[in-house]
């Protein structure tokens, strides 16, 4: 919303400064966004009067002028060939700061002569690029007034953010009414002038009728037909109000209603009476009927949108924009006015669907006052008679004007309850009054107010209150320090949510860096990953690549991977934790670690040989996230199961009795070919929710430390076992022979080859076994190694290698 | 003849270049055969007092000898060492052996350090499903089907629940001050932070974003207690002990009244500073929480009242620490994690610092 500071004068007696009102704008919640105020920097150049101008005795191409600034005759040494006697000019005197800001013009001596002053280009005020010579002014161009006002460029432009709520403040009354509520100036009031709005006495009834299918799409229409006018040019004053704020004028009758938009909040609509065929109806759209618009565009509209027809078609969209046939041209002769209420949200829809923004959208979605159309229609009646002559009809009525009269009470107590600041009674009376609520103030305490027509936003007493605390000002609220429930602060986050911390953390430690990914990602890619139901498939997605909600943090990881090595950084180490989605239910997002390693684990270096990363690497990073968020690592178990996405040979699933922890591999081939990315790639995924979280039954205290006093012995095994047999089958063999003894089980070695027959493979492992109470024997470790032997090869079939 | 022994065999000893050969001079001298100990057997022959003196001489040299034989002993053993030391050099300026430590994400960091301040202030972290009713996201926070607000938040929207209610994803972490109100009793006192969606690609808006939401309600705060807890809160998480902080009247659906806040900054020479500078950055929106929206919890309005507020954790994050660009934080790119990222160990605390 844009508006000239003359303009807003129209409404609002003040002296106050430009500073003041914007600063009290933004304080109202009308944030000021810009203003143009051109006066500000042109403020010293004043018009001046060459009375002489002389060969510079020391330079060909300077002069040396004797000037008249009004007050007094200074010498200007000038180096502009148009400089000449009798020239009116525009002066820079000495002291003045130039609107680039970089150059100040001081007393100066130029080749010998005397200088005191400057005369100005255009180029140098900043108002062009012509600098062919100084600013020639009319010969009537009063002495020393400023420049920037003879111009006319002394009418600062503000524009402010306007909240979806303040209808009334679509127009510059609206916002007058909230400065002289703030005490900048006083609200003047809206009759006399180029603002009347007492009846117009209608000459004959209106040859145009007015009918309306929908009252819901369009309460009420009130129009008027004026024969006889003759459209030209508006006059200079609206002009001028118009091109201030970016408006090209056009011709009176269209500019009149610009104007009335602008100032009131009021869009309007003038048809070319002669266009019309029969009267006018208010109607819903049908699908497929065509506009041809005041914009040059053409639009094919649905079948719920607000027209304003005649028998032939679609004349305009109600409240949005008008059509280009029956507009007002420099011909037009007969007009008929419409002025009318139209639903908000069938108007912002209408916009919206179309994409058309306008000036009439922009206050009709926001809602227009109801109670002004009157009142408004008389106004737009007198200011197009005044410009274009003519004569109007009687006002042709359909619908009637909605209740929109309420009473809300106010306990004033309330403002310091919820505002924190007391604001005194009258005070609070004085506030609502200007703004236009004709408060009552009752003896306990309570004020009733009638809501004006215009504040359809106020619906209940926290909005009186918002009214009063924002024009007493939110600055004069005192921060008052939130009370501590308790003196040392407790933890902010459930022990399940400080796992999430623990799993990023320890994985950051291990060398993944942490990602965040989309939620989403392409359908066609989902589907490598077990696909999404279609209750995860958005209706309206930004793309195609982005348009199913993911089922796995790992292909956005994997895609990340491979544009990292497509820049050159081949080794890939990223983690993400967050939402995996498996039904569009509350419940059905899975909070999820998951990373992917490629490229090297170990990079080529001069002590250590280089390594690809592999399967372990991804169990490690799976089994470090389920130890630091404190699953209990013993009861682990290992399957092969793991989904499709995965190598089937490498990869593992990572369960605690029915539950599915986690699951981590090589990732398959196919699935990385199918996204472009170069392998071998592994990663992995835990369920955080899934690992079940620690009871705090006996307090913080651990379990008891028991050390043993006696030496630990370690054995070496080594078995040959089938192939097939899972090392993991071996170790809880060892491990069980004898569970009191049996500290640790460690796979040291795994062989193929020479001496190992083929389809077998050697197990080689150490254990160690811990006495408790004595030291063991020879015979008595012996005695263990043979339960492991006959153990192993009972879980395994294997054999003892001799 | 005891003293030119002892300077020939110290001689000796003093001449030896390794262990074996002061071995052999220890032989010559104090061996069964050598010469100090022959002197010694002969000490039989002699007269009672010449004997004695003698024996005393020959084992006063007999010590020196032994002392001698250690002492280069003991400098043969150190220049042994030294020399194996020296073959053993190595080019320390070689890299150590290659370790990786990852980096976490700043908008992990962030929301913690968000946590530690608010933590402080006795809140509890809330949280919600990414995929959201149109009840929690719109309806209960009083912005009613087809409301022009609606349109202020470009949704996504996913096909419709069963029971024919609309599924979104949530447009802003607000919902979780539904469900929270819905579950919960006052006083309440939470932070949500979280992922939010809207459909909206450009320089500065990525169809997905994180928000932080604060949750007030009890019978007494107010927005004095509201100003005051963003006051604390900006100037802790930006480090700048006398930040301007300004509220201004603004228009949120879910409260009444409400503000947007803004902070001090400069703009000179095109960078942007937090401070007192006399320019102003908008960075949350907050208010009195609406009485509908109470309503809608079943929370009274009549006697419970509060303030909500919510920001951008991006928006935040770029401020603080000079981020350029939005999109980026969404790019996994390797260079930028190393170079905006944080230690794994870096945890924040008000009692550590919020940021090195």
């Amino acid at each position: 919303m844009k508006f000239s500071l003359s303009w807003l004068k129209d409404h609002l007696e003040t002296d106050a400064a430009l500073d003041r009102i914007c600063d009290t704008l933004t304080a109202l919640g009308l944030e000021v966004e810009g203003v143009e105020d051109r006066a500000k920097a042109l403020a010293p150049f004043a018009v001046a009067h060459v009375v002489s101008a002389e060969r510079h005795p020391n330079a060909d191409k300077l002069q040396v002028c004797m000037v008249d600034t009004g007050a007094g005759t200074i010498q200007v040494v000038c180096g502009a060939p148009n400089a000449r006697a009798g020239l009116k000019v525009v002066l820079a005197p000495v002291g003045t700061t130039m609107p680039d800001g970089e150059l100040t013009i001081k007393k100066g001596v130029i080749r010998g002569v005397e200088s005191n002053g400057m005369l100005v280009s255009e180029r140098e005020l900043g108002l062009s690029d012509e600098h062919h010579g100084i600013i020639e002014l009319p010969d009537d161009a009063p002495l020393g007034t400023s420049y920037a006002k003879l111009m006319g460029l002394d009418d600062p432009v503000i524009e402010i953010a306007l909240t979806p709520d303040r209808a009334d403040c679509a127009g510059v009354r609206g916002i007058a009414r909230d400065l002289a509520a703030a005490g900048v100036g006083s609200l003047k009031p809206l009759s006399g002038g180029h603002i009347e709005s007492a009846p117009v006495k209608g000459a004959m009834a209106s040859p145009v009728g007015v009918t309306i299918e929908d009252l819901a799409a369009c309460p009420l229409f009130v129009g008027r037909y004026i024969s006889g006018v003759k459209n030209g040019s508006s006059p200079r004053w609206l002009q001028d109000k118009l091109s201030a704020v970016g408006l090209r004028p056009i011709s009176a009758l269209v500019d009149v209603t610009n104007y009335l938009c602008l100032d009131i909040a009021r869009p309007l609509h003038v048809f070319d009476a002669d266009t019309l065929a029969g009267g006018i109806v208010a109607r819903i759209s049908q699908a497929g009927e065509t506009l041809k618009a005041l914009n040059g565009k053409d639009y094919t509209l649905d079948d719920a949108m607000t027209v304003i027809a005649d028998r032939d078609g679609v004349l305009g969209l109600a409240g949005v924009i008008g059509g280009e046939p029956s507009g007002c041209t420099e011909e037009t002769v007969n007009v008929f006015i419409e002025c009318a209420l139209f639903d908000p949200v069938r108007t912002a829809a209408t916009g919206r669907k179309l994409g058309i923004d306008s000036d009439a959208r922009y206050r009709f979605e926001r809602g227009v006052d109801p109670g002004a159309v009157f009142e408004s229609i008389e106004r737009t009646t007198r200011l197009i008679v005044e410009m274009c002559g003519g004569t109007p009809s009687d006002l042709v009525v359909a619908g009637a004007e909605p209740k929109w009269q309420r009473q809300i009470t106010l306990r004033t107590a309330r403002v310091a309850q919820l505002g924190g600041v007391d604001v005194p009674v009258a005070e609070q009376k004085r506030i609502l009054t200007v703004l236009g609520f004709a408060p009552a103030v009752h003896e306990d305490g309570h004020i009733t107010v009638p809501v004006p027509s215009w504040r359809g936003d106020v619906e209940g007493e926290a909005d009186l209150v918002e009214e009063v605390l924002r024009v007493h000002g939110y600055d004069k609220i005192p921060v008052t320090p939130m009370a501590r429930p308790h003196a040392i602060t407790r933890p902010a986050v459930t022990p399940r949510q400080r796992r999430l911390g623990f799993a990023r953390r320890t994985l950051a430690a291990r060398g993944l860096n942490e990602a965040v990914t989309w939620s989403f990602l392409s359908a066609a890619t989902a589907v490598h990953f077990g696909g999404v139901p279609d209750e995860l498939r958005l209706l309206n997605p930004i793309s195609a690549d982005l348009d199913v909600m993911r089922p796995s943090l790992l292909p956005n990881l994997i895609a990340a991977s491979g544009r990292n090595a497509d820049r050159g950084w081949a080794d890939v180490g990223l983690f993400e934790v967050g939402p995996a989605f498996r039904d569009g239910t509350p419940e059905g997002q899975d909070i999820v670690a998951g990373g992917v390693r490629a490229g090297a684990m170990v990079p080529r270096h001069w002590a250590v040989p280089a390594r690809p990363v592999d399967v372990f690497d991804a169990k490690a990073d799976a089994l470090a996230v389920l130890e630091a968020v404190g699953a209990p690592g013993g009861n682990l178990q290992i399957t092969t199961d793991a989904p499709g996405w995965y190598h089937p040979g490498r990869s593992g699933v990572l369960r605690l009795g029915a539950a599915m922890l986690g699951r981590f591999g090589e990732i398959h081939p196919g699935v990385l070919e199918a996204l472009g990315v170069k392998g071998p790639l592994v990663g992995f995924e835990v369920f955080l929710d899934a690992v079940p979280q620690s009871k705090k039954k006996a307090g913080t205290a651990r379990a008891l430390l028991k050390l043993s006093a006696f030496q630990p012995i370690r054995r070496d095994f080594a078995f040959v076992v089938d192939q097939s047999v899972e090392a993991d089958k071996v170790i809880r063999a060892a491990r069980g022979a004898d569970k009191a003894l049996v500290r640790e089980v460690a796979v040291f070695d795994r062989y193929q080859g020479p001496g190992v027959e083929p389809g077998k493979k050697s197990l080689a492992f150490t254990v160690t076994l811990q006495p408790l109470d004595k030291t063991l024997t020879e015979a008595e470790i012996e005695a263990v190694a043979g339960k492991i032997k006959v153990a192993v090869e009972k879980a395994t079939g294997g054999v003892l290698r001799a | 003849m005891v003293d030119s022994l002892k300077a020939e065999i110290l001689g000796a000893i003093g001449a030896t270049t390794d262990p074996a050969a002061l071995e052999e001079v220890r032989v010559a001298a104090l061996g069964k055969k050598g010469r100090v100990t022959a002197l010694m057997k002969d000490l039989g022959g002699l007269d009672p007092e010449a004997r004695k003196a003698r024996g005393a001489a020959l084992n006063v040299l007999k010590d020196e000898i032994a002392a001698a034989l250690n002492q280069r002993k003991a400098e043969l053993q150190g220049a042994a060492l030294a020399a194996r030391l020296e073959s053993e050099r190595l080019d320390v300026t070689l890299p150590a052996r290659p370790e990786t430590e990852g980096r976490i994400h700043p908008i992990t960091q962030t929301i913690d350090e968000i946590t530690a301040i608010f933590a402080d202030m006795g809140f509890t972290v809330a949280e919600g499903p990414d995929v959201e009713g149109d009840f929690y996201n719109f309806t209960a926070l009083n912005i009613p089907p087809e409301h022009p607000a609606r349109q202020m938040h470009d949704t996504f929207y996913l096909p419709d629940a069963p029971d024919g209610a609309k599924r979104v994803l949530r447009t802003h972490t607000s919902p979780v001050q539904i469900r929270t109100m819905l579950a919960n009793k006052p006083p309440i006192r939470i932070i949500a932070p979280g992922r939010t969606y809207r459909s909206d690609y450009d320089m500065t808006h990525t169809p997905m974003f994180h928000q932080v939401e604060a949750l007030v309600i009890d019978e007494a705060t107010h927005m004095g207690h509201l100003k005051g807890a963003i006051i604390e809160f900006c100037r802790a998480f930006f480090d700048v002990d006398d930040l301007p902080v300004r509220f201004r009247p603004s228009f949120f659906p879910f409260t009444e009244p409400s503000a947007e806040v803004d902070i001090g900054c400069s703009r000179k020479g095109g960078e942007l500073k937090l401070g007192n500078y006399g320019d102003w950055l908008e960075i949350m929106g907050c208010g009195m929480v609406h009485p509908k929206v109470l309503a809608n919890c079943g929370i009274d309005p009549a006697k419970y009242q509060g303030y909500a507020f919510g920001m951008g954790i991006e928006r935040i994050a770029m401020l603080k620490y000079g981020i350029p660009d939005l999109r980026t934080f969404f790019e996994a790119d390797l260079r930028w994690l190393k170079h905006y990222g944080f230690l794994p160990l870096d945890m924040p605390s008000l009692a550590q610092g919020l940021a090195r």
